[in-house]
């Protein structure tokens, strides 16, 4: 009978131990490839490496440079004019788009994946379909020049003042649908019996989502918010794809100014104080955000 | 004509009947509880009633219009939902005003109305707290305010108590009834709950499979049931429904019933009109508390049987004792005082209130006059 004992004591113990050892490999890969390497980025950030990482510390010499470079504030402006346009347009349209898929119309089940499905194709799908779409000599312009509209002019993304927003277009038509579930979730959550109670009380339609509808639905503004501004601010293949960063510079974007400083123009310090300034914008919105949801949850 | 009419009602979903021919006229002032087994279609029907689900055939009419068609907002009701449906993210003051703002009514006059129904229900103190802060019986009450508030002509409840832990429960039933007797409002109420429906009501509907049982004051209900499902459905513990034959013994008509051994013992029937089921089968219901000791019985009852039996378990519960023993081949419950001496296993002398005990036709199911 010990002998049993042992073995099944040694079976429990396994038993503990297997989560932990299954786990372990992933953390350790996470601990050094992301933790580890952000605090690599922001070392180097302080040091003068150009093409090659170097250990020269030179204090915070690179952001100060960083902030005089034009390219940095262009790509500033842009990713300001962009997150909003993004932000807000996404978020009107999803909401629009899950408030009328929830007037439980037929064909709920077909028109809900159509409208998710851009969400599935990579950004650089979506870019390089836009940019045909939206290239005066192949896209919209042409076709409409061929159906004998010949007037029809449609050049923003050649235009270095409109170009930027023809990443809004294209980010929008991808994540709308997205946005639109995340709404569509927090509707079918809200109590039919709230809803009876509103019409007894005599709400009209716009009154009952103004005054009770959009109010309950705060939550998933909040995650909609948090999820459209990191994807806004991390935006770089759709960049890529879309619009390469022109014409000139005129759609640089954070993301992509990063990238070419380290690794193209020669200048990893830069380019990593900008990561730095990236992250800390990133961390800016979250923090608050998982502190507020986590101490929620232990309410 | 009452106050409301519900005459001919019936309610499809496709081809599916769930409510067949309801008619119920309800008075002004009157309490009528809407009770059943789930999915005998009281909250559908109730739903018509407030106009949230359309009516199939037959009319609604509150003080006399008809109501078919028209919005719940223009009815003139107000309902307490289960789930109390609270607005979440408004104040109680706001929740309890929202109807009236909805429906034009101006500021000052909402302020005053607040204000005496916040005094009436005592939550004056809670008017800028949210939903979120409130414990389960104030949220009832401000559920109740925002119906009360609307002064509408008919309230309608959807097993507004059911939510509740089962002292509270208790606590705002007395203060629903008292609620009524003081206001004297039209109420109808839904709920799952006999005793519920019992205690509050002026008049029970009770209902099976869309179709309304019976109809009747809760004495009416309880002590002449329409049929079976009336008999079992009502009371706790239910009626004892027992298989017997009817016996002519010089003109008067008696029950056969067996004991646990199979011996059969006759009881005479207090009904006078059972001659004519002579040798037939028939299913005689008694409730628990017309089962007791000898000593126990009800003094003013003109017909007490002895029924000798063997005690299966006594339930000691406090102000009861509940004795079980098995006659006809089931088991029948007996409700004694707590003193009864009674102890399992011994051989006791039943005493049988023959004239509580109700009859009932086995093919019909119907009670037999």
């Amino acid at each position: 009978m010990p002998v049993q004992n042992n073995r099944a004591d040694i079976r429990t113990r396994l038993q503990d131990l297997i989560p932990k050892i299954v786990l372990a490999p992933s953390v350790a890969a996470i601990l050094i490839f992301v933790y580890g390497f952000i605090v690599f980025t922001g070392y180097l950030s302080l040091t003068d490496s150009k093409m090659l990482p170097s250990f020269d510390f030179v204090g915070f010499d690179n952001y100060a440079r960083l902030f005089d470079l034009p390219a940095w504030n262009t790509a500033l402006i842009n990713l300001v004019i962009f997150a909003a346009l993004y932000i807000a347009i996404c978020t009107v349209i999803g909401l629009a788009l899950a408030i009328l898929l929830d007037q439980k119309i037929r064909g709920e089940g077909l028109l809900r994946p159509i409208y998710l499905y851009p969400m599935a194709l990579s950004f650089i799908v979506t870019g390089t379909a836009w940019k045909w779409f939206l290239d005066p000599g192949l896209g919209l312009e042409n076709t409409m020049h061929l159906w004998g509209w010949t007037d029809f002019q449609f050049g923003w993304i050649k235009d270095r003042h409109m170009a930027i927003y023809t990443l809004v277009i294209a980010a929008v038509w991808q994540t709308s649908g997205f946005v639109m579930a995340m709404f569509l979730a927090g509707l079918r959550g809200i109590d039919n019996e709230i809803l009876k109670a509103a019409q007894i009380d005599g709400a009209s339609n716009f009154a009952l989502y103004r005054r009770i509808v959009i109010p309950l639905l705060r939550p998933a503004f909040l995650s909609a918010f948090v999820i459209l501004f990191h994807m806004a601010i991390k935006s770089y293949d759709l960049v890529i794809a879309l619009t390469g960063g022109g014409p000139g510079r005129a759609t640089e974007l954070p993301a992509t100014f990063m990238y070419s400083y380290t690794f193209t123009r020669n200048s990893m310090g830069i380019g990593a104080a900008s990561a730095v300034i990236m992250l800390m914008t990133v961390a800016a919105i979250m923090i608050p955000y998982l502190y507020s949801e986590l101490g929620r949850k232990e309410k | 004509m009452g106050f409301l009419d519900i005459s001919h009602v019936s309610k499809a979903y496709g081809s599916v009947q769930v409510l067949h021919e309801v008619d119920i006229s309800v008075e002004e002032g009157e309490f009528i509880v809407l009770v059943g087994p789930s999915g005998c279609g009281k909250s559908t029907l109730m739903n018509m009633i407030a106009g949230l689900e359309p009516i199939t055939s037959g009319d609604i009419s509150i003080r006399g219009q008809v109501m078919n068609g028209v919005h719940p907002s223009k009815r003139n009701i107000a309902m307490v939902f289960q789930s109390y449906a609270l607005y979440p993210n408004m104040t109680v003051a706001q929740n309890m005003t929202f109807g009236l703002e909805m429906h034009g009514v101006p500021k000052a006059e909402r302020d005053k109305l607040l204000a005496d129904v916040a005094k009436l229900l005592q939550i004056d103190h809670l008017l800028a707290r949210k939903p979120g802060h409130l414990s389960g019986g104030q949220r009832q009450r401000v559920a109740m305010g925002r119906a009360l508030v609307r002064k509408p002509d008919v309230f309608l409840f959807d097993e507004p108590l059911s939510n509740l832990d089962a002292k509270l429960r208790v606590d705002m039933r007395t203060e629903i009834k008292k609620l009524h007797q003081k206001l004297g409002t039209t109420i109808v109420y839904v709920t799952h709950d006999q005793i519920e429906a019992l205690t509050l009501s002026t008049r029970i509907a009770v209902m099976n499979k869309g179709y309304i049982q019976q109809l009747g004051t809760p004495k009416e209900i309880y002590d002449t049931p329409a049929n079976l499902f009336v008999a079992t459905f009502m009371g706790s513990p239910a009626m004892n429904i027992l298989p017997a034959t009817v016996k002519l013994r010089d003109g008067l008509a008696y029950a056969e019933i067996s004991d646990v051994e199979g011996k059969p013992q006759l009881l005479q029937f207090s009904q006078a009109n059972l001659a004519s089921w002579d040798g037939k089968n028939v299913m005689l219901g008694i409730r628990p508390e017309a089962i007791t000791d000898i000593d126990g019985a009800d003094r003013k009852s003109k017909n007490i049987q002895r029924f000798s039996n063997l005690v299966t378990v006594t339930e000691p519960a406090g102000s009861d004792t509940f004795v079980t023993m098995t006659a006809s081949g089931r088991d029948v419950v007996a409700r004694m005082r707590a003193d009864a001496s009674v102890a399992a296993r011994d051989r006791f002398e039943f005493a049988i209130n023959m004239d509580k005990a109700v009859v009932f036709d086995p093919a019909t199911e119907a009670r037999i006059p």
